[in-house]
């Protein structure tokens, strides 16, 4: 089926948001993927951030690439525009998108295909312009579509479904964002909703490029037990290092963590979060910590997620472009036109 | 040689990056101050410091500024290059060079005039300063030019002052470089030369002008809020002038801030995706690029016609395939830029023919692009981009309200039941579209994967075809919208736009910058009887102007910048017309065309029979 209609249950029980929609209203198509499939995951943690954020729909531009992780759009928000674009190019039309609407709410979807290879260009520049959007790259190790090629993110060992076993390094997502000045960078994992959540919401609310990584098992080509890609691998291998939490005016904080502090940050909306780690040695506030932690970790098989880097700024595309506050698509026509008088005029110097 | 005022060609050869283009400004801008029609043609290396390059100015009393071969006067200021630059001097010429580098005795022509300066001695021993000196070592043959030529001093002096107008100590360095260098060859030598300059009323309310601005001036008054670009020759100077004029005039009064995003893309693809994402947000976005670009964009095009989205593209052709001739011009990416990505795709492009042309159609550009809810390519070239060009000040209409096409606003979608993106309700192909952030009735999901009218995904081939057949249906909609071939009849003999039947058996066709040098071998050879029409194609897809010529004229000549002919291909294309009555005249070496090539080629078509092709192999 390539789409369908979905039917729109209300349950006595749900509630509506602080603008009056449901859940519902944030959702999209029926999902085509397989069953099982990480992505649907996400979707619905995407669906769950929005609701619970009370943004609305229409003032979001979804967008994606090409591959599994770029046909969930469709599954998410009808009531937003989006684009599902080229392989590797969806952070270009993000750009210029934001660059004409600085109030849009951009999110892009990509997976470990579309990023780390065709798209790690557009990747790694949008990385660096701070473009003012949540990338959400749902990374499975494999392509997916045309049925289980290795990606650039397969660790070296993994395994193919019938035994061949990736030879070359991988590129992490979260470590490369970091190294290139991503202001917000955090991984995490689809079957985990607790930490998916909360890490959403910051990162929408989050001014410029918040990247997160979110390792989403492929159910048909790598969810088996040689894979690093895997549900039962990933459960197995992860470690929290930095769990967030809104501050919810009457909510209590669940304490899971032992060891380490809890840091109360506040997002570039007033937004106030807390930030519960699990080791008193991180911080998340020092790219070059954040790193070598990572990649501590990574050589002895872990998993580090949670919100590994955050950077309090304020700073975007559009504030290092010195670009005006309102959306350059507002802005009316005889503003733009400086007139016949100044081409008269600026035509004497051609003389 | 006959006493000639007004008509001659210089050439200057001098070294990349040893400070010749002002110099070499100064000249050209002083002969057309004095009054005296002037085209510079700036042939240079891909290359910063230390390769030949060589400018030409051509002062024509008739106002004939297409590019001539017959060099009057060679500045030879490369001994790297004396070799080549000597043998092509017009018999009955001058070369000016500077003594302390000597010619070769093997050079020497008894056909020609050899003029010595010791421009360097004279530099030396009036500038001690070695710093000062290097900067004026090119200014010197200024002077001993004006002394030969009869060229205005005062204009000369004039031009510096407003020049450094802040640096008035520079301006008396540079005036007292061409003084000693004037007085030196005022007092060595007879002149003026047989050939001189004289004031004249030749451009009155003229202005010189290069395409690449005229563009980012198109841009400006357009209302384009969005660029995105990467540097590649001889485009990055469009992106520079909008940066330039953006600083000027599109600054926020209250805030300072910028009323336009530039942003300085990784690649052109990154550059053309975000152009794209630009359009489909509803900004006016435009890419400068060049061939080598339009390559890389293929892919976001394609994706582009396929939603429907507008976007501006500038391509300033120089010589490919590859990396090929990066300084010089050429009409090289006719075909590639009319079919550019992978499928049935078709672009509409317009091809300026110089820089007035390139502020009207580039400011059109974005009122096509709307309308039509597609690409549209402004084919521009390095000739007609980075060359000074004389032409009439560019004129702007502050009645003129940008034409969105068909957006539909909040209001709009509250009057609607429910909205389809690609509904072809008006029955002209043209759909209407939504932006994104404006009302949740609007949403739709945008994809390149077939799609049927309502947006929906689909791969049934019934709304496949049905919708691939629409875009073809706006794309003839767009022929009888944009702007008509320029069409001079041999009875008028103006550029007159007319339906007049056909006056002459042979048609000639062209299109941008070959422009001047078509019309002044039509003018030579109307004065040896041989009258022709001329056409100028000015936008593709074709109008049915174009068809009327064709059938009008038992055959037809195209020319054009490039070896494959693809202009002539396309109208083989796209019309009726049979292949055995369109002969070509191909000019693609790099050098704008010239009319003594272009009027013996038309010449020997006109008295020939049947197909010709004739190529420059200068």
């Amino acid at each position: 089926m390539s789409y369908g209609t979905k039917p729109k249950v209300l349950h006595p029980s749900v509630a509506p948001n602080k603008i009056g929609l449901y859940e519902r209203d944030y959702e999209g198509a029926m999902s085509t993927l397989c069953a099982g499939c990480g992505h649907d995951s996400v979707t619905s943690a995407i669906v769950r951030a929005l609701y619970e954020l009370a943004i609305e729909p229409h003032t979001v531009a979804k967008f994606s690439g090409i591959g599994c992780s770029s046909k969930t759009p469709t599954y998410f928000l009808s009531t937003a525009h989006g684009v599902n674009s080229l392989h590797g190019r969806m952070p270009s039309i993000a750009t210029g998108a934001g660059a004409a609407n600085r109030d849009l709410h951009l999110i892009g979807i990509s997976g470990d295909g579309d990023s780390l290879s065709i798209g790690l260009g557009q990747f790694c520049h949008a990385a660096r312009r701070n473009l003012n959007m949540l990338y959400v790259l749902m990374n499975n190790g494999v392509y997916g579509l045309t049925k289980g090629q290795f990606s650039a993110s397969a660790d070296v060992g993994s395994k193919r479904k019938k035994g061949e076993a990736n030879k070359f390094n991988p590129i992490d997502p979260a470590q490369l964002a970091i190294s290139l000045g991503a202001s917000f960078v955090a991984r995490s994992f689809s079957g985990d909703k607790q930490q998916l959540i909360p890490l959403i919401k910051a990162g929408m609310l989050h001014k410029g490029f918040a990247f997160l990584d979110v390792i989403s098992p492929c159910v048909t080509f790598n969810d088996h037990e040689t894979s690093t890609k895997s549900y039962m691998h990933t459960r197995e291998n992860r470690q929290e290092v930095v769990h967030m939490d809104f501050i919810q005016p009457a909510g209590e904080i669940s304490a899971s963590f032992d060891a380490g502090a809890v840091q109360r940050v506040t997002l570039h909306d007033g937004t106030p979060i807390l930030l519960k780690k699990a080791d008193a040695d991180y911080n998340p506030s020092d790219p070059t910590v954040a790193q070598s932690y990572i990649r501590e970790h990574q050589l002895k098989g872990q998993i580090v997620t949670g919100l590994l880097y955050m950077e309090e700024t304020d700073e975007d595309m559009h504030t290092l472009a010195d670009t005006v506050d309102m959306p350059l698509i507002d802005i009316p026509y005889h503003k733009l036109s400086p007139g016949a008088e100044a081409l008269r005029k600026l035509q004497e110097s051609f003389r | 040689m006959q006493p000639e005022v007004n008509d001659f060609v210089i050439k200057v050869a001098t070294v990349n990056g040893s400070g010749s283009a002002s110099a070499n400004g100064l000249l050209s801008k002083s002969l057309f101050r004095m009054g005296i029609p002037v085209s510079a043609k700036n042939i240079f290396p891909s290359n910063i410091q230390g390769l030949p390059t060589w400018y030409e100015i051509r002062a024509n009393s008739s106002a004939h500024t297409g590019r001539s071969p017959n060099v009057s006067l060679l500045v030879a200021m490369n001994p790297q290059t004396f070799a080549q630059d000597i043998p092509a001097v017009t018999s009955g010429g001058y070369v000016l060079y500077d003594s302390t580098w000597p010619i070769g005795k093997d050079l020497m022509r008894e056909d020609v005039t050899f003029v010595e300066v010791p421009l360097t001695a004279l530099s030396v021993e009036a500038f001690p300063d070695v710093k000062v000196r290097l900067l004026m070592k090119n200014i010197t043959y200024v002077g001993a030019v004006a002394a030969l030529l009869e060229v205005d001093l005062d204009v000369i002096r004039e031009l510096l002052n407003e020049i450094y107008a802040t640096k008035p100590h520079l301006s008396e360095a540079n005036m007292k470089a061409i003084g000693l260098s004037y007085d030196y060859v005022k007092k060595s030598f007879a002149t003026p030369l047989p050939f001189r300059a004289q004031k004249m009323n030749g451009t009155e309310g003229k202005v010189m002008m290069n395409g690449n601005t005229a563009c980012a001036l198109g841009c400006l008054y357009a209302g384009a809020t969005v660029a995105a670009w990467y540097p590649i020759t001889p485009a990055t100077a469009l992106t520079d002038a909008f940066q330039q004029l953006c600083r000027r005039y599109r600054k926020d009064p209250d805030t300072g801030k910028s009323l336009a995003c530039i942003i300085q893309a990784e690649d052109e693809i990154a550059a053309v995706g975000m152009a794209v994402g630009a359009g489909w947000a509803g900004a006016r976005a435009f890419t400068p690029t060049s061939g080598p670009g339009i390559s890389l964009m293929n892919e976001v095009l394609g994706f582009a016609y396929f939603t429907e989205i507008p976007v501006v593209v500038f391509d300033v052709q120089r010589c490919g395939p590859s990396t090929g001739m990066p300084t010089r011009t050429q009409q090289g990416d006719i075909l590639s830029s009319a079919f550019a990505s992978h499928g049935d795709t078709q672009h509409i492009l317009l091809f300026p023919a110089n820089p007035e042309e390139c502020f009207y159609l580039s400011a059109q550009a974005f009122d096509f692009a709307e309308r039509f809810q597609t690409p549209v390519f402004v084919l521009s070239d390095l000739d007609i981009g980075m060359n000074e060009w004389m032409c009439s000040p560019l004129e702007w209409d502050d009645s003129y309200v940008p034409n969105r096409g068909k957006v539909l606003c909040q209001r709009d979608l509250e009057k609607i039941d429910k909205f389809y993106r690609y509904l072809d309700s008006d029955g002209d192909g043209i759909c209407y579209r939504t932006l994104p952030g404006v009302d949740p009735k609007g949403a739709y999901f945008l994809r390149g994967s077939g799609h049927n009218q309502f947006g929906r995904y689909s791969e049934l081939a019934s709304e496949y075809v049905a919708n691939a057949d629409r875009l073809k249906k706006k794309f003839r909609t767009a022929a009888n919208e944009l702007p008509e071939p320029v069409i001079c009849t041999a009875a008028a003999g103006d550029n007159a736009r007319s339906s007049r039947p056909r006056s002459s058996d042979l048609g000639v066709i062209s299109i941008g910058s070959c422009d001047p040098a078509v019309l002044e071998s039509i003018d030579a050879l109307a004065g040896e009887g041989i009258r022709l029409d001329y056409m100028r194609i000015t936008a593709y897809p074709f109008s049915g102007k174009v068809q009327q010529f064709l059938d009008d004229h038992e055959r037809c000549v195209v020319i054009e910048q490039n070896r494959d002919a693809q202009l002539r291909s396309l109208l083989i294309l796209e019309t009726e017309v049979a292949k055995d009555r369109l002969s070509s005249i191909l000019n693609y070496g790099g050098l704008p065309p010239d009319a003594v090539f272009l009027s013996q080629s038309i010449k020997t078509i006109y008295n020939g029979k049947g197909h010709y092709e004739l190529r420059n192999e200068a």
